[in-house]
């Protein structure tokens, strides 16, 4: 009896017991789906983070005020905002003292209500200085950003991103040229910011009204030359740690403190990607070791029904032996039958995790990025599930002596 | 019935069961079921083992079928000694030269008549086509040529027990070994299996049949009784039996 012959007679047993072999399978089934879903979710959150945080400019430094722990990337310290100064901005701008910084961006940022007729909406009011939009690498849909002029002058004027626009300015009317009030001043809207998409920090990019520095320190009244953050572009992605040692190097200076009694702290992209993706790693895992133990329990089905199937099939193992079955070829019967039931079981789990891929997104909008190495890995443990529980009850049909076996009821 | 006209009366022994004692072992108790048992078949001959339950019928029904090994004797089967074979040795030696016809008929309940009859064919190799040639003509020699793709559960008490004898033919043994093969079966299904057996014998086949029944007995050539483990009685009956 070859292998053809032993895989036709393991098929002709799965069919000849329909019903009991799907509920076996299903075990194996919902294992197989559930870990190739899990990890394809995590996969996805990673892959969303990754390129959103791309899309920022991987070569862009954040420095904040006030965290007193080190550049593991935790942003932290409200309470200390005035430690960084436009001072430092400058200093950092200066070519001398760090080569390697291309740009730098000032930023202060306050919620306050804009007014435009009877319609208002309270948005994040940022201050900034004119390279903002190349550091954050934005674009605008209308108008224009404002210049050096206007930052000097701290003239009225305010550039909406596309969602604040949208709330202030309902109709076909372009909100360019037209006025919005921020406590009794009246701002000209001189542009309208491009999508940029969801923000890694929670806040919508899209929400904002960008202003001169000037104009927001004017229009809130602070006299103070201090800013909430510095967005510092390096000079490329390979200059990126070497522009974080000058600026952390000057800001240690300028503020006369040491590294452990920093008042500041540089996070880069990097290290918000990092932080991300351990936190889905973490989901992740969790999430994959409890589909792993589901497809250990899938196995541990097969298992049962293939003891039951040795039982129930005594005498056919009995005849088979009369017939001139060697225990080897009963052995290999039942090691196929499982295998087969195993493998059945792996390839329709991997059709619903398809199928799951691609119905799932709509339901709970996250992404789902199956990965062919997780696929092929599920593939290769269901195929192992079916064959390491089969072992044990293809050894006990093997054993079967064909005289004890025949005459079973 | 001129398919195999070779060698009705022939010296050849089928069977040699020399001096056979099989003892069987639970904890201290020791029984011995079969007590030097002798017993030379010839090709072509018709023998029925008769004993009442409990004589060490069954047990040298197991150890004529190669199912278990004797515990002390010599057994040659087709002139190959077969006393102390391995499992996997005794596989190949009863599918190659033993043909059985049980008492349940042992047929797959999920396979149609064709597929049960190749079985044996499967673990002696043939190719997939040869078989289904073969188990067709054995299933047409035992007069179930219209009923080659019927489940078991189609087909009534005396037409399984054919497709089992058909099972018994389509290897072409040495020996086709019966188990009480009326057991289960009325007396038509009953006289239509016998009648089977007795073309098979007319065709040259060796047949040893298992039975406790007189009536059935009486359709041998040879009847051998058995009583606590040996024979007590070794008799040629009319040649040709009742028939």
């Amino acid at each position: 009896m070859n292998w053809i012959e032993t895989f036709r007679a393991g098929g002709d047993a799965i069919r000849a017991h329909r019903l009991r072999s799907i509920l076996t399978m299903l075990g194996i089934v919902i294992g197989i789906a559930s870990v190739i879903l899990t990890v394809g979710l995590g996969q996805g959150a990673q892959d969303q983070v990754k390129s959103q945080i791309s899309a920022l400019g991987s070569n862009l430094l954040i420095v904040s005020p006030g965290s007193t722990t080190s550049s593991s990337g935790v942003r932290g310290g409200f309470g200390s905002a005035s430690t960084l100064t436009l001072q430092d901005a400058d200093a950092m701008a200066d070519e001398t003292a760090a080569p390697d910084v291309k740009q730098v961006a000032p930023q202060a940022s306050t919620n306050a209500e804009l007014v435009n007729g009877t319609t208002n909406w309270t948005t994040s009011v940022i201050g900034t200085t004119t390279s903002w939009t190349e550091v954050r690498k934005r674009t605008l849909s209308a108008g224009r950003f404002f210049t050096q002029d206007e930052v000097t002058d701290a003239a009225h004027v305010v550039v909406l991103g596309p969602d604040t626009a949208s709330e202030l300015f309902s109709g076909p009317t372009s909100p360019v040229g037209q006025t919005v009030t921020l406590d009794g001043t009246q701002l000209t809207v001189i542009g309208v910011l491009a999508s940029s998409g969801a923000s890694t920090s929670g806040t919508s990019e899209d929400d904002q009204a960008v202003m001169p520095l000037s104009t927001e320190k004017q229009l809130t009244g602070s006299t103070s030359a201090s800013v909430s953050t510095i967005y510092v572009e390096a000079a490329s992605q390979h200059a990126l740690s070497a522009a974080y040692q000058e600026i952390d190097a000057l800001l240690t200076n300028l503020h006369a403190v040491t590294s452990a009694t920093a008042d500041f702290s540089i996070s880069s992209q990097e290290s918000l990607v990092a932080t991300a993706n351990s936190t889905n790693k973490t989901m992740t895992v969790l999430l994959a070791g409890i589909a792993a133990i589901s497809l250990l329990v899938g196995g541990i089905g097969v298992m049962n029904i293939m003891l039951v199937s040795v039982t129930e099939r005594i005498r056919e193992i009995g005849l088979r032996k009369a017939l001139g079955a060697a225990p080897k070829l009963i052995r290999r019967q039942f090691l196929v039958e499982a295998s087969l039931l195993g493998l059945a079981g792996g390839v329709i789990g991997v059709l619903i995790a398809v199928v799951g891929a691609q119905v799932l997104p709509n339901l709970i909008s996250q992404p789902v990025s199956l990965s062919l190495a997780a696929t092929a890995g599920a593939l290769v443990t269901s195929l192992i599930l079916g064959i390491g529980f089969g072992v044990y009850p293809a050894s006990r049909a093997a054993r079967l002596t064909p005289i004890d076996a025949l005459r079973s009821e | 019935m001129s398919e195999q006209t070779t060698a009705v009366i022939s010296a050849e022994p089928v069977v040699e069961l020399d001096r056979i004692r099989k003892v069987y072992r639970s904890g201290s108790i020791e029984f011995e079921a079969l007590r030097g048992v002798d017993i030379r078949i010839d090709q072509g001959e018709y023998v029925a083992v008769i004993g009442p339950s409990g004589s060490g019928k069954s047990t040298l029904m197991n150890i004529l079928g190669c199912l278990d090994n004797p515990t002390e004797g010599n057994y040659l089967l087709g002139g190959e000694d077969v006393s102390a074979m391995s499992e996997a040795q005794l596989a190949h030696v009863r599918n190659r030269r033993i043909g059985f016809v049980f008492q349940q008929f042992h047929l797959l309940s999920s396979l149609p008549a064709w597929r049960n009859v190749e079985l044996p064919l499967i673990y002696a190799g043939v190719t997939r086509a040869e078989r289904r040639e073969r188990a067709v003509r054995a299933l047409e020699r035992v007069g179930l040529g219209d009923r080659v793709d019927n489940r078991p559960g189609e087909l009534s008490g005396g037409q399984q027990q054919r497709v089992a004898v058909a099972r018994a033919l389509v290897t072409e043994p040495d020996m086709i070994l019966a188990d009480e093969p009326t057991g289960n079966l009325d007396s038509a299904s009953t006289e239509a299996v016998l009648g089977l057996l007795d073309e098979l014998h007319d065709a040259g086949r060796t047949i040893v049949l298992i039975t406790h029944e007189h009536e059935v007995a009486a359709r041998a050539q040879r009847n051998l009784v058995i009583r606590d483990g040996q024979i007590t009685s070794d008799v040629l009956v009319a040649a040709g039996g009742a028939a």
